[in-house]
Parts: structure tokens; C-alpha cells; sequence
């Protein structure tokens, strides 16, 4: 049943594999979050000023990505993305074979799913600050920049961390799906170690373990920064 | 129109269209065999959830805690490759169900969709006001009548959003159960891109079916929120 040997660091176990493993989970997970968050921002960006096409393209982009399984999202970005990259750089004039790695692949899958979820988390926090805080804003003379950046700023980061938090855990958990594209992340080293040890117990309720450790843990942490953001108000 | 059918009959996205519609039955029939099991699990765990026991509420909260802080692959994996690996089921009446594909699929997808239901109803629960359940207690209401006349209407109309995204959530993670070689619509457009070599048509002729499967799930939990909250429609006058 559950062989704990199997997990021993060094050469006898696969203990050192699933720490490389899971420090390439988490990698994926942040820089998918941050892509993730970038591409949001221009997201709601696009749905709130008054520009149609603007808004029917984030509109469009949120309901097909949500509306679709993740695991498609990824396939398709997998098998299709490099002749969409090949495509661009013939453009440019390049006629080569490119391959994008599967790092690369797996983050940018991740952050197109994940924006879709954090472009609707930040679009609420952008609405639930009040209009007369930018008016006393511009009152007392602020410019725009520094409107953003002293008034709306830390206020939309105090209405979305909540929002965030959820987010974070459903790309954590995502990544476990770009297992798929060969990206030896959590989820793969269980196949591989379950393949080559013919016991899949031990290391799929190892790989269960390392993502609550990583859920919950970050969920911790997500709770602190919240408290932090809320200084003011308990 | 027979220029129209013919040129349709050329295109390969139209052909994987067809192609993937065939499994589309097979995503159907994971959807109406887990949903309904999860919803009424979903009820009886969120009331163990608010329980007054302390043994019953704290493994029920320990239990979600599990699900959904894993993935869902790993849930599937677990009982598709490892209770499979336990000597002890392969020899009990249960492998019978457990070495199909699909009895893993339903009973994963089933597991998963309890814990997040049980979570978004015991909201539900608790949103009842003490006031109602008291006036309830007061014309005479045994406990069995409370919850089905007073506790479970209340609350499920006001959960009734939350759980249309955990219908459509289920739907999108229906795809997941491909990956045991389970052959639904994921699993067809996955085949077809290995005989033609075009992923793009392929995928996006099965995203298509997704897209429309979640709309018709919007369409119907929207159809319940208009029957049940008849007091927020607007009045025809």
C-alpha cells in the first residue's frame, strides 16, 4: 500500500524529484498569477471605457475561456500555439521552426484561464470604490496618476485580495492540468514515479499532500495580506 | 444548397464537429448520473456541516477541506489508478464498477462536486434567520418539516447562483475524465488530432459543444431562479 522507502531522498527515492516538482508548481503558479493579472488589468480596462469593440473582445474572451474546459484551453494552446508563433514570425520575416518549451506553453495557458477569473474579481473592487473619493481626489488637486496610485490603488487591492486569494487556489490547482503538455511539475513526477514503481497509492496521496501543504499555506498567507490591507477598517 | 453540403462536407471543422457530437452523450451521462447524487450528498453533508455534533461537523469540514484544497486530476487519479492498486478492492464486488473508466469518472466528479456543494448550501443554511426557524418551531413544526417547509426552500433559493457555477464548473471538469481513457468529447477531439494532425478544428469544435452545453446550464439555473424567487419578478403590469 503506502511505502514510505519509496519517498526517501538520494538515489533510493524519488523524495528530491517531488521537491524539484513541487518548486516548479509553484513557479508555474506565480508567473501564470502575475501574467494572469497583467492580462486581467487590460481586460477590465477594455470592458470599462466607452469603446464597443474594446468591450465585445474582453467580453467575448471572458465567456468563450470561461465557458470552456480548462484541459481544451491548454491543448489548444499546446498543440496550437506554436504555428500561431510560427505564423507571427514569418510575418517578421523569420521562416524557421520554432518550439516554445513547455514552461512557456503551460504559463501562458495558465494565465489566459486565470485572467479570465481575475479580470471579474478586479472589476468589482474597481466599482465597489466610491465615485466621491476620486472627486475630493481631484479636488484637492491630485492628478491622474496620483489619483491611481494613492487613492484607487491600495483601495481595489483591499476589495479584490479576498477575490484574489480564491484565484490563486484554482491556478494552483490548474497547473496540475498542463501535466499534460510534459512539464515535469507535481502531477507528472506522480505519473512518471507511479510508472516506474507500479505503487500510484503512495505517490498520488504524496502529490494530494503537497497540494493541500501549497493551498493551505498560501491560503495563510493570502489571510495575513488581507489583514494587512484592512488596517484601517477593523 | 447542395453547394452548401458539399462544401460543408470539405470543411474539417464540420467533420470533427460531427465526430465530436458522438461523445457528446458520453459527457451527457457522467453530468446526469453525478449531479443529481452530488446535489442531494451536497444537502445531507451541509447539514452535517451546521450539526450541533462536533464529531459529524468537524469530519465533514474535513473532508471539503481535502477535496477542495487538491486538484481535481489528482481525485481522479487516485481512484482510477490507486484504489486500483489495492489488493483488497480487486478482489471485492466493487472492481467490477472500479475498473471502468466511467464508474471512476462519476464517482470522482461526484466526490468533488459534495464537498464544493455542501459548502455553498451550508451558506444557505446559515443565512436562514434565527426568527424564521423560531416562528417555524412555534406553529408546531417538527424538525424534519422545518427543514423541508421552512430551512431548505429559503436557502436554496438564495444559493441558487453560486450553485449554477458549481453546475458549470462540473461541466468543464467532465473533460478531466479523458484523461483514464474514457472517450467524451475531450477524449474524441484529443483522437482526432492525432489522425489529422489539425489540433486547432478539433479543439474548437469540441469547445464549441462545451459552450453551448454551459449556456443551456446558465439558461436552466436561470429558469429556476425566475420559479423560485417569484417574488423578485418584475410584475407584467
Amino acid at each position: 500500500m503506502f511505502k514510505f522507502e519509496k519517498l526517501a531522498f538520494g538515489d533510493l527515492g524519488w523524495g528530491d524529484e517531488f521537491l524539484f516538482a513541487t518548486l516548479m508548481t509553484i513557479t508555474v503558479s506565480i508567473l501564470s498569477m502575475g501574467l494572469g493579472l497583467c492580462l486581467a488589468i487590460i481586460t477590465v480596462w477594455a470592458k470599462l471605457i466607452t469603446n464597443r469593440i474594446t468591450r465585445f473582445i474582453a467580453n467575448f474572451y471572458t465567456t468563450v475561456v470561461r465557458g470552456v474546459p480548462e484541459l481544451l484551453v491548454i491543448y489548444l494552446i499546446f498543440f496550437g500555439g506554436n504555428s500561431v508563433v510560427m505564423g507571427v514570425s514569418k510575418i517578421f520575416g523569420y521562416n524557421g521552426y520554432i518550439e516554445l518549451n513547455a514552461l512557456t506553453i503551460g504559463t501562458i495557458a495558465i494565465a489566459f484561464i486565470s485572467a479570465t477569473y481575475s479580470s471579474e474579481v478586479i472589476r468589482a473592487a474597481y466599482l465597489a470604490v466610491n465615485k466621491g473619493q476620486v472627486e475630493a481626489a481631484k479636488a484637492l488637486g491630485l492628478n491622474k496618476f496620483q489619483i491611481f496610485l494613492r487613492v484607487m490603488g491600495p483601495q481595489i487591492i483591499r476589495h479584490a485580495l479576498p477575490g484574489i486569494g480564491n484565484v490563486w487556489q484554482i491556478t494552483l490547482k490548474d497547473t496540475s492540468l498542463i501535466s499534460v503538455t510534459g512539464l515535469v511539475e507535481i502531477m507528472r513526477q506522480t505519473r512518471i514515479a507511479s510508472n516506474v514503481e507500479h505503487s500510484p497509492l503512495t505517490f498520488l496521496i504524496t502529490a494530494a499532500f503537497l497540494y493541500l501543504l501549497l493551498t493551505t499555506f498560501s491560503g495563510k498567507l493570502f489571510k495575513v495580506l488581507e489583514l494587512n490591507y484592512s488596517k484601517g477598517y477593523s | 444548397m447542395q453547394n452548401l453540403i458539399a462544401y460543408l462536407n470539405q470543411s474539417l471543422l464540420f467533420r470533427n464537429f460531427i465526430e465530436v457530437i458522438a461523445g457528446l452523450d458520453n459527457t451527457l451521462i457522467l453530468l446526469v448520473i453525478s449531479l443529481p447524487i452530488g446535489f442531494i450528498f451536497s444537502l445531507i453533508f451541509a447539514l452535517g456541516r451546521v450539526s450541533n455534533y462536533n464529531i459529524i461537523s468537524k469530519t465533514v469540514a474535513s473532508y471539503i477541506f481535502v477535496i477542495r484544497g487538491t486538484p481535481l486530476l489528482v481525485q481522479i487519479y487516485l481512484i482510477y489508478f490507486g484504489l486500483g492498486s489495492i489488493e483488497f478492492i480487486r478482489e471485492s464486488f466493487l472492481w467490477y464498477l472500479l475498473k471502468e473508466p466511467f464508474w471512476c469518472g462519476v464517482l470522482a466528479l461526484t466526490i468533488n462536486t459534495v464537498a464544493y456543494g455542501s459548502e455553498i448550501f451550508r451558506g444557505g443554511i446559515q443565512s436562514v434567520t434565527k426568527g424564521q426557524i423560531e416562528s417555524g418551531l412555534s406553529l408546531g413544526f417538527n424538525k424534519f418539516a422545518l427543514l423541508r417547509k421552512i430551512i431548505f426552500p429559503i436557502a436554496l433559493r438564495k444559493v441558487l447562483p453560486s450553485y449554477g457555477n458549481e453546475l458549470i464548473l462540473m461541466v468543464k471538469a467532465t473533460s478531466l475524465v479523458s484523461l483514464t481513457t474514457y472517450m467524451e468529447m475531450t477524449g474524441i477531439a484529443r483522437k482526432i488530432m492525432a489522425k489529422t494532425f489539425a489540433p486547432v478544428e478539433a479543439f474548437i469544435a469540441a469547445g464549441i459543444l462545451y459552450l453551448f452545453l454551459n449556456f443551456l446550464m446558465v439558461q436552466f439555473v436561470k429558469y429556476l431562479e425566475w420559479k423560485y424567487n417569484p417574488h423578485l419578478r418584475v410584475s407584467q403590469s
